[in-house]
């Protein structure tokens, strides 16, 4: 279930109740509501799901994650750094 | 497009791939709970990557299919009426009630809609004031804040006309049935990535240390997947049993805390049918007293429709994992995506049609 | 097929869906999947003898003395009525051509038949027709005779349209399902989908803003130059409702052969992979109204291919399969992360999904 997919912000209606803003999907553009990240900014991306954002894409976790992964590629069995494998920790 | 399509890169599948047919030494059956996983599963063919000893059963988590009969039943009689117009989402029209489909209905000249957001279902109430519009809220806790938000915005609006027909249901209580059933074999479990990214992850804690199973939050492209089972395997190889967080590009461990504050304001906890399962305690949502008003089953009368579920369908048992698809005596015969015995058949999630529509040819 | 008896006019033969299943027509047996074929099938087949109906193709092929003519026929019911890259009438027009063209045809003589609802403004229907008579001009066809009829308000959806048409097929051109043959090389002329994305993005309740314009193409010129190239193309085919799996399975069918993909080499436009992820619709199925499917022999492959490339309609043209003697009757893929799946028919209509 939750079929739901990122997209990055062009424009916010901060007049709007509940707040509103244009998503572009790849050329698509629809207007989302974005009530539930009021700190989101135009720019940011949003995973978008039956036309609201329940969230932001943390970026900078995405980075490290493809990095892990570019790791794991070079080395022979496929380990991380660690030689543990991409663990990505218990919480 | 981007955050999607490095998850769905040949190089990285098939290094995740290698690596779980390294770290595999045993038997190990998991579970995916979301009916979006199931589709990729199926879609992008993972499970011939696999190796032979990892069992992927296909759990209930496809609202479409697990809403109960009679709900289905009380929407077709909503619909039926002359003075209601009734919006829903796409995959919710082909799934059979006792007697028809909401598709039906609409062929009969009933007024069903197709919407794309909660939000838009609340406009078509405001432009058309002359009807009583109603909203066929299902989901999982990933629609339970969008659909909140449809009867908040109403209500707000002052609509008169709007209501929902409410047929959530919430993933952990579900989990918890199938964990605690005599006849599981659930081992570990992906969980379901936006999900997790509403209401965060920390009540599966319980769960994992309680049952002694792993639970990875996933995300829904093939690499995701393919990484979160990774992570499954690794976890039952090295006799672990923990919560671990595949998809952190999404899913923080408390979630979207403001959505989950609407959620609370408009909903409360009830008990709920699952289709083909029965009755699980605390597992659904149904509108808050100060939101009653808006409640489908209030404004209409539909009490008293008697569901009469196919002798033929086994979709409590393919839910639940206990049964494949092709274990049922009906699949592909009497029961196919043009004419659905049961949900699992209609969306392209259930896993009935899921394997109909992509399954391997040596399944054919 | 059931036995009906034929000539018995007084008793009638029975009605061969069974009534328990679908007592009414829905909107999926005009989807282009299953529910359509199987209409067809136990109705209209069953009904009508002719030869030329089967296998059942985009148009008949028909001996007149030393002449073969192709004929053939479409009805546009279409809403919304104008969309972005073209209205209902070029659809109309450019529909018909591309079925005969599919047979090999030379496009040359349209029919237009009108039904039009009571009430439609006249600047509408100039509108269509202006569109017509252009794209006809486009294709090299003349509108050679028609008909309109008006029904009630709220009897028809502002407007239907059928054309019908005729060509002229070439000395050696053999165009059919049947000729497939295994090794043969499945190509398709450019990026799917725009058309049906184009007309979803302003239907009511799943409106989202982008600039991507239908398809709608007369494919006579580009067929023209591929048969310069290759007389002997084997299939062709223009991927329309149900979307280029429905026509693909339609020929596996029809051919007893396999079929299996690249989906790496299937070009999807970015827009209309955007909206086709954020309503959970897979781009195979959904509509096309200016590509085309050639099925051709793999020796023929390069040279059609160059034919393509070198065509406005035909410039992303690539190959995108094989016919296989395996699965007889299926189409395979192999997906982008390297599994293999069965891209299946459609059972009814798509519908966009939360799931």
């Amino acid at each position: 279930m939750c079929l739901a997919i990122p997209g990055r912000v062009v424009s916010i209606d901060k007049g709007a109740t509940p707040l509103m803003g244009s998503v572009d999907f790849s050329g698509i553009t629809r207007t989302i509501c974005l009530e539930w990240l009021p700190d989101v900014t135009v720019g940011d991306y949003v995973i978008v799901h039956v036309g609201f954002a329940i969230g932001t894409i943390d970026e900078q976790e995405a980075v490290e994650t493809l990095k892990l992964f570019a790791q794991m590629g070079a080395l022979p069995d496929g380990q991380g750094p660690d030689g543990a494998g991409p663990d990505a920790g218990p919480h | 497009m981007r955050y999607v399509d490095e998850y769905r890169d040949r190089e990285k599948a098939r290094m995740f791939a290698a690596m779980i047919g390294e770290i595999t030494k045993r038997t190990w059956t998991l579970m995916e709970v979301c009916g979006g996983q199931t589709h990729t599963i199926v879609r992008y063919g993972l499970e011939s990557l696999l190796p032979k000893t990892l069992a992927l059963i296909h759990g209930p988590g496809c609202p479409v299919c697990v809403t109960p009969l009679e709900m289905i039943d009380r929407a077709i009689a909503i619909a039926s009426r002359p003075d209601v117009m009734f919006t829903s989402f796409g995959d919710m029209l082909r799934v059979p009630g006792s007697r028809s489909d909401l598709l039906s209905v609409k062929a009969r000249g009933g007024d069903v809609r197709i919407v794309y957001s909660p939000l838009d279902a609340v406009t078509l109430a405001s432009q058309n004031p002359g009807k009583k519009v109603v909203f066929f809220a299902v989901g999982f806790e990933t629609t339970a804040p969008p659909n909140a938000m449809a009867v908040w915005q109403a209500h707000r609006l002052g609509l008169k006309n709007f209501s929902i027909l409410c047929s959530h249901v919430l993933v952990p209580p579900a989990m918890e049935a199938i964990l605690s059933s005599p006849s599981n074999s659930v081992q570990a479990f992906l969980a379901a990535g936006h999900v997790c990214t509403v209401m965060g992850f920390r009540e599966y804690l319980p769960i994992a240390e309680r049952h002694g199973v792993p639970v990875v939050v996933t995300g829904f492209e093939p690499v995701d997947i393919l990484q979160g089972i990774y992570l499954c395997v690794k976890q039952l190889e090295e006799g672990r049993a923990e919560v671990e967080n595949q998809y952190r590009r999404s899913v923080r461990p408390e979630g979207n805390v403001r959505a989950r504050q609407l959620i609370a304001e408009v909903f409360t906890t009830c008990d709920r049918k699952w289709r083909g399962i029965g009755e699980i305690p605390r597992s659904g949502y149904t509108l808050s007293p100060a939101y009653a008003g808006y409640d489908a089953e209030r404004v209409f009368n539909v009490e008293g429709i008697e569901a009469r579920e196919s002798p033929l369908c086994i979709a409590g048992a393919i839910l639940q994992g206990m049964k494949k698809p092709h274990d049922c005596a009906a699949f592909g015969r009497e029961c196919s995506p043009e004419r659905p015995l049961g949900a699992p058949m209609v969306s392209s999630e259930g896993a009935c049609a899921a394997y109909y529509r992509y399954g391997t040819l040596n399944h054919r | 097929m059931p036995d009906t008896p034929r000539g018995d006019l007084a008793a009638g033969p029975a009605c061969p869906i069974p009534i328990a299943d679908y007592p009414h027509v829905t909107l999926a047996h005009g989807g282009g999947g299953r529910l359509s074929q199987q209409l067809i099938e136990t109705m209209f087949l069953a009904q009508f003898p002719s030869e030329a109906l089967r296998p059942p193709h985009d148009g008949a092929l028909l001996q007149l003395g030393n002449m073969r003519l192709a004929f053939s026929t479409d009805s546009y019911v279409i809403r919304p009525i104008f969309f972005p890259g073209g209205t209902i009438g070029e659809l109309a027009v450019n529909g018909t051509v591309n079925d005969l063209a599919m047979c090999g045809a030379r496009p040359m003589y349209l029919s237009a038949a009108f039904i039009i609802e009571e009430g439609l403004p006249m600047e509408d229907l100039w509108r269509i027709v202006v569109s017509m008579q252009t794209a006809a001009v486009t294709a090299g066809v003349t509108l050679v005779t028609g008909d309109t009829k008006v029904v009630d308000r709220g009897k028809g959806d502002r407007i239907f349209i059928n054309t019908s048409g005729i060509g002229m097929v070439l000395p050696g051109v053999h165009i059919n399902p049947i000729r497939a043959t295994a090794g043969d090389a499945v190509l398709l002329s450019g990026r799917i989908a725009d058309h049906g994305i184009a007309v979803l993005s302003v239907r009511e309740g799943l409106e989202f803003g982008t600039e991507l314009k239908s398809d709608t193409a007369p494919l006579n010129g580009l067929v023209a130059a591929m048969l310069h190239a290759s007389p002997d193309l084997h299939v062709l085919r223009d991927p329309t409702r149900g979307g280029v799996a429905s026509a693909l399975n339609e020929i596996a069918a029809a051919a007893r052969l396999g079929i299996h993909l690249r989906e790496e080499s299937i070009p999807v436009g970015d827009a209309v992979r955007g909206a086709c992820e954020l309503l959970g619709l897979d781009p195979l199925y959904v509509a096309n109204e200016g590509k085309l499917i050639a099925i051709v022999p793999g020796h023929d492959a390069d040279s059609v291919l160059e034919a393509m490339r070198s065509h406005p309609l035909g410039k992303e043209a690539v190959v995108i399969g094989t016919v296989v003697d395996d699965h007889p009757g299926i189409v395979t893929m192999e997906t982008r992360i390297g599994g293999t799946r069965i891209v299946d028919m459609l059972s009814g209509e798509q519908l966009p999904r939360i799931c």
